[in-house]
């Protein structure tokens, strides 16, 4: 049995060709395009991209909130430094699943949002940057329903870099 | 390398309080340097603590949390002794971890 040396590398070379493309293709499948961040499965790309709080909470949960006097929504009357605003939550609402906080008056109303597994309290506190002074709307899913409070916060050195 | 974040967990009986603070830009793209091009935006997108392989407190960032981002929550079912892991992913990719031992 013997093949020439022509048959051999014609062979040869559509093998490689093909066990090239296989390659090539299942490295296609590998490479996540950057933008995707596949590591961050569920995060609310739309939700973040919205410009409007009722957008960006109509993006994230779905449906509209309804002011609760049980969100206890704790902010400061007037920031002094709109780039780190301490902004916290908290809310004798029970079964709650998530928090998020939104600044009306920043490019894109959602600022952060905190999924909340059973076993953890439902407060947060954190730092959020508003650009000038406007309200700021903390929302708690609770029960598979939608509450928030809102508080008017001033601005005085925009936290966008003046 | 040290870790970009630090983290103090305490527990009180069954409630074991954390808080995170951790080095990053966080840069919202809207922000222009001394030369007038824009800043591109850099920031956490997505910060997991995790107690005995479950995640307790997921948070999903934006470009409005302030620089070196801070954060404090409470979970309940866990003890002092007890692992906390610490993760996070930025927008680029990038990415740390860190383990803490709740005191």
């Amino acid at each position: 049995m013997s093949f020439s040396i022509e048959q051999f590398s014609a062979t040869r070379r559509l093998v490689l060709q093909g066990a090239g493309t296989v390659v090539l293709m299942s490295l296609g499948n590998l490479v996540a395009p950057p933008a995707l961040a596949a590591a961050n499965d569920n995060y609310p790309e739309e939700a973040f991209k919205q410009k409007a709080d009722k957008d960006a909470i109509q993006a994230l949960y779905g449906r509209t909130a309804e002011a609760s006097d049980k969100v206890k929504l704790d902010a400061p009357e007037i920031a002094e430094n709109g780039a780190v605003v301490p902004i916290a939550v908290t809310t004798t609402l029970e079964n709650v699943t998530s928090i998020s906080f939104l600044v009306s008056g920043n490019p894109n109303a959602l600022a952060a949002s905190y999924a909340i597994p059973s076993g953890t309290l439902p407060s947060v506190s954190n730092r959020l940057k508003m650009q000038q002074t406007s309200n700021v709307i903390a929302i708690v899913e609770a029960g598979g329903k939608l509450y928030s409070a809102t508080k008017e916060v001033k601005v005085t050195v925009g936290g966008c870099g003046g | 390398m040290a870790s970009t974040i630090r983290v103090r967990a305490i527990a009180n009986g069954d409630t074991t309080e954390v808080q995170a603070l951790i080095q990053h830009p966080m840069d919202s793209g809207f922000v222009k340097d001394a030369q007038g091009q824009l800043i591109p935006a850099h920031f956490i997108q997505q910060l997991t603590f995790e107690h005995n392989g479950k995640g307790v407190f997921i948070a999903d960032w934006g470009p409005a949390v302030a620089k070196d981002p801070y954060v404090k929550f409470a979970f309940k079912g866990a003890a002092k002794g007890d692992e906390l892991k610490i993760s996070w992913v930025d927008n680029k990719g990038a990415s740390d971890s860190t383990r803490a031992k709740i005191q």
